[in-house]
C-alpha cells in the first residue's frame, strides 16, 4: 500500500518537477528581461509620474519625491492652452485620406502583379519597392521646389500651392507608403489560390470585378494589418510635415509638437502631459490592435 | 482573352499608382544627382540655374565644416545599431521564443516605444535628461545648479544621449520582427538538433540562424536605413546642432535656411542616395532570388 502511494505520488508530482527545472532553467532569462523591461518602461512611467503631479509641488520637493497629490489639471491645461483639437483635427484629415488612397491604390498595382505575368513586373516591384526605401531627405530640395510650382484649385489648398496644403501631405505619405504596401498585398495575394479567380473567369467576370468583388473580401487580414500600421506611420510623421507645411496652425500634431514645446508647454509637468495626449491615439492602437500592427510588420519581413 | 474594357482598367490599376510614385519619388530623386551639378538659389525659376560641375562636392569635401562630424554621426549610429540595439532586440527574441513564463508581459512592454513617434520620444527622454529635473540626474544625485550633468546640451555627450533614444525603439522593433522570423521556423529542425545532441547555443547558431537569412538579411537593411534616415530625434532635441549634426539635417537645412541653396543642399542629398543604395540593393537582390526560388 506503501508502494503504491509512493508510486501514485510520483507520477503525480513527476511533471510538476519537470516544469520547475524548466523554469529554474530560465532564471537567467527571467532576470535579464526583467531588467530590460524595467529600463525600457521606466522613461514613460516616469513621464506620466511628472504629468500628473501638480507644479508646486514640484518645485517644492523636486521631481523625484514621493507624491503628495494626484491630478489631472496638466492634461486639462495643456489641452486647452495649446488648443490640441485643432491639431488632432490637422492628424485626421491627413491620415484618413492617406491611409485609404494609399491602400486601394496599392492593391491594384499588387493585384496585377500577382494575377499576370506580363514582362514588367519585376521592374514594376522594383520600382515601388525601393522607393519606400530612400530616405526622405534624398528627395526633399527638389520635392519642396516642386510643392511650390504645383498649382491646384483652392477648395483643396487655401494657399493654391501644394505646398502648405493638407492635400500635399496626404500626396507624399501616399507615394511613399505605396511601395511597402505593393510588397506585402502582392506576396499575400500570391498565397489565395488562383482557383478561385479561375472559377469566375469561366463566369466571364470583368478584371475589376475579380479584384474587387473576389481577390480584395479575401485579402481583408492583410489589409486591416496594413491599416493599422499605416495610420500609426503616418499619424508619426514628422518629416515631411516639418519641411512641406509652412503654417504652424497646419501642421498635424506629431510635428506640431515642435512649436508646442516652447510656446505654451512651458513646465515639465506641462510638457510631460502635452505629450502624452498626443500619445493617445497611437497608445489606443498598442492596447486595441496590437497583434493587428505586429502581424502588419512581420508580413513585411517574412513575406506572405 | 482579355477585353478591350478589361485592358483600359488593368492599365488605370497600374498607370495611376505607378504615375504618383514616378512623379512624386523617383521624379525628384534624379532631380537630386541633376541639381546637384548646378547652383540655383530658387528664385528666378528654372531659368536661373546655372551649370557648376563637381564645385558643390568639392565645397562639401573642402569647405563645409559641419559635414565630416554630420557623417561621422551617421557612421556612429549604424555602429550603435549594429553593434548594440539590433543584436539586442535579436537576443531578446530569442530569449522571448523559449516559450517562457510571461514572455507576451516582456514582449508588450519592451515593445510600447515602436508605437510612440520619433518627436514624441524626443521629449520623453527630455524629461529624463533635463539638467535640474530629470530622473537620470536626480538618481545620480547630479541635478544640483553647479553639478549637473548636461546630457543633451554638452557636444561630446549628446550624440551618445540621443542614441540611447534611438536605441530605445530599435530594439523593440528589431525584437518583434525576429520573433516572427522564429516562430516561423519549422520546430521539427530544432528536435531533431536536440535528439543530435546539440546545446541551446550550437542549435541557434548552426541550425535556427542560418534558416532566418532572409530575415537576418531584412533586419540588416532596415537598420542601415533607419540609421540613414534619422532626423526626427535631433531637429526636436535641439534643431540638429552642436554636436547632433546629421546629413538629413544638412540637406534639410538648405531648404529650410534662410538662404536657399538648392545645388548644394541636393549634392548633399546625393551623398545620402549613394549610401542609401547599398542596402536597398542588398534588400532587391535577396527578394528577387526568393522570387526565383518560389
Amino acid at each position: 500500500m506503501t508502494a503504491a502511494a509512493s508510486v501514485d505520488s510520483l507520477m503525480t508530482t513527476a511533471p510538476i518537477t519537470r516544469r520547475r527545472t524548466s523554469e529554474r532553467k530560465h532564471v537567467g532569462s527571467h532576470v535579464f528581461l526583467l531588467i530590460i523591461t524595467v529600463l525600457w518602461t521606466a522613461p514613460l512611467l516616469w513621464a506620466m509620474y511628472t504629468s500628473l503631479r501638480p507644479y508646486g509641488e514640484t518645485a517644492k520637493y523636486g521631481y523625484l519625491s514621493l507624491p503628495h497629490h494626484l491630478t489631472f489639471s496638466n492634461f486639462r491645461n495643456a489641452w486647452s492652452q495649446a488648443d490640441i483639437l485643432h491639431y488632432f483635427w490637422n492628424s485626421v484629415i491627413i491620415t484618413l485620406p492617406a491611409v485609404v488612397i494609399t491602400l486601394g491604390l496599392a492593391s491594384c498595382v499588387a493585384y496585377v502583379l500577382s494575377r499576370f505575368s506580363f514582362w514588367f513586373n519585376i521592374p514594376l516591384l522594383i520600382i515601388f519597392v525601393s522607393a519606400n526605401l530612400l530616405p526622405p531627405q534624398v528627395i526633399i530640395t527638389p520635392l519642396y521646389r516642386i510643392y511650390l510650382t504645383i498649382h491646384v484649385p483652392h477648395f483643396i489648398s487655401s494657399s493654391g500651392l501644394l505646398y502648405n496644403s493638407y492635400a500635399g501631405l496626404i500626396v507624399v505619405n501616399t507615394a511613399f507608403q505605396l511601395g511597402f504596401c505593393v510588397f506585402v498585398l502582392s506576396n499575400y495575394m500570391k498565397t489565395i489560390p488562383n482557383e478561385i479567380t479561375e472559377a469566375a473567369l469561366v463566369d466571364g467576370a470583368s478584371v475589376w470585378t475579380r479584384y474587387w468583388k473576389l481577390t480584395l473580401p479575401l485579402c481583408r487580414p492583410a489589409l486591416a494589418a496594413l491599416a493599422t500600421l499605416l495610420t500609426t506611420w503616418i499619424y508619426n510623421d514628422f518629416f515631411w510635415a516639418i519641411t512641406l507645411i509652412s503654417s504652424g496652425n497646419k501642421r498635424p500634431i506629431t510635428s506640431a509638437l515642435a512649436n508646442l514645446q516652447g510656446q505654451y508647454f512651458t513646465n515639465q509637468n506641462l510638457l510631460a502631459a502635452g505629450a502624452l495626449i498626443t500619445a493617445v491615439p497611437t497608445l489606443l492602437v498598442y492596447v486595441l490592435l496590437q497583434k493587428q500592427f505586429i502581424a502588419g510588420l512581420s508580413l513585411g519581413s517574412s513575406k506572405g | 482573352m482579355l477585353s478591350a474594357g478589361d485592358k483600359v482598367v488593368l492599365s488605370l490599376m497600374v498607370f495611376i499608382p505607378l504615375a504618383i510614385v514616378l512623379f512624386f519619388v523617383w521624379f525628384p530623386a534624379l532631380a537630386t544627382v541633376f541639381l546637384s551639378f548646378t547652383t540655383w538659389s530658387g528664385i528666378g525659376g528654372l531659368k536661373a540655374i546655372h551649370a557648376d560641375g563637381i564645385q558643390n562636392y568639392h565645397q562639401i569635401a573642402t569647405n563645409y565644416p559641419p559635414f565630416v562630424p554630420a557623417l561621422e554621426h551617421n557612421v556612429l549610429w549604424l555602429v550603435v545599431f549594429i553593434v548594440f540595439a539590433t543584436p539586442l532586440g535579436i537576443l531578446i527574441a530569442v530569449l522571448l521564443d523559449q516559450k517562457i513564463r510571461g514572455s507576451r508581459i516582456y514582449q508588450s512592454l519592451i515593445f510600447l516605444p515602436v508605437m510612440l513617434s520619433l518627436a514624441l520620444i524626443g521629449i520623453i527622454w527630455e524629461l529624463m535628461y533635463s539638467n535640474n529635473y530629470g530622473l537620470i540626474n536626480s538618481l545620480i544625485g547630479r541635478n544640483g545648479q553647479t553639478n549637473f550633468i548636461d546630457w543633451l546640451g554638452n557636444p561630446k555627450l549628446n550624440i551618445w544621449a540621443v542614441l540611447v533614444e534611438a536605441s530605445w525603439r530599435q530594439v523593440g522593433y528589431v525584437m518583434v520582427l525576429y520573433l516572427a522570423g522564429l516562430k516561423a521556423v519549422d520546430p521539427t529542425l530544432r528536435e531533431a538538433a536536440t535528439v543530435d545532441g546539440a546545446t541551446p547555443w550550437q542549435t541557434f547558431w548552426r541550425v535556427v540562424f542560418p534558416v532566418l537569412r532572409p530575415i537576418n538579411v531584412i533586419i540588416v537593411v532596415i537598420t542601415v536605413i533607419e540609421s540613414l534616415r534619422a532626423f526626427d530625434l535631433v531637429y526636436i532635441t535641439n534643431g540638429g546642432t552642436n554636436g547632433l549634426e546629421l546629413l538629413s539635417v544638412l540637406v534639410t537645412r538648405n531648404i529650410l535656411g534662410q538662404q536657399s541653396r538648392i545645388g548644394f543642399g541636393s549634392s548633399l542629398g546625393v551623398v545620402l542616395l549613394v549610401i542609401a543604395l547599398v542596402p536597398i540593393i542588398t534588400f532587391l537582390v535577396q527578394q528577387l532570388r526568393e522570387e526565383k526560388r518560389r
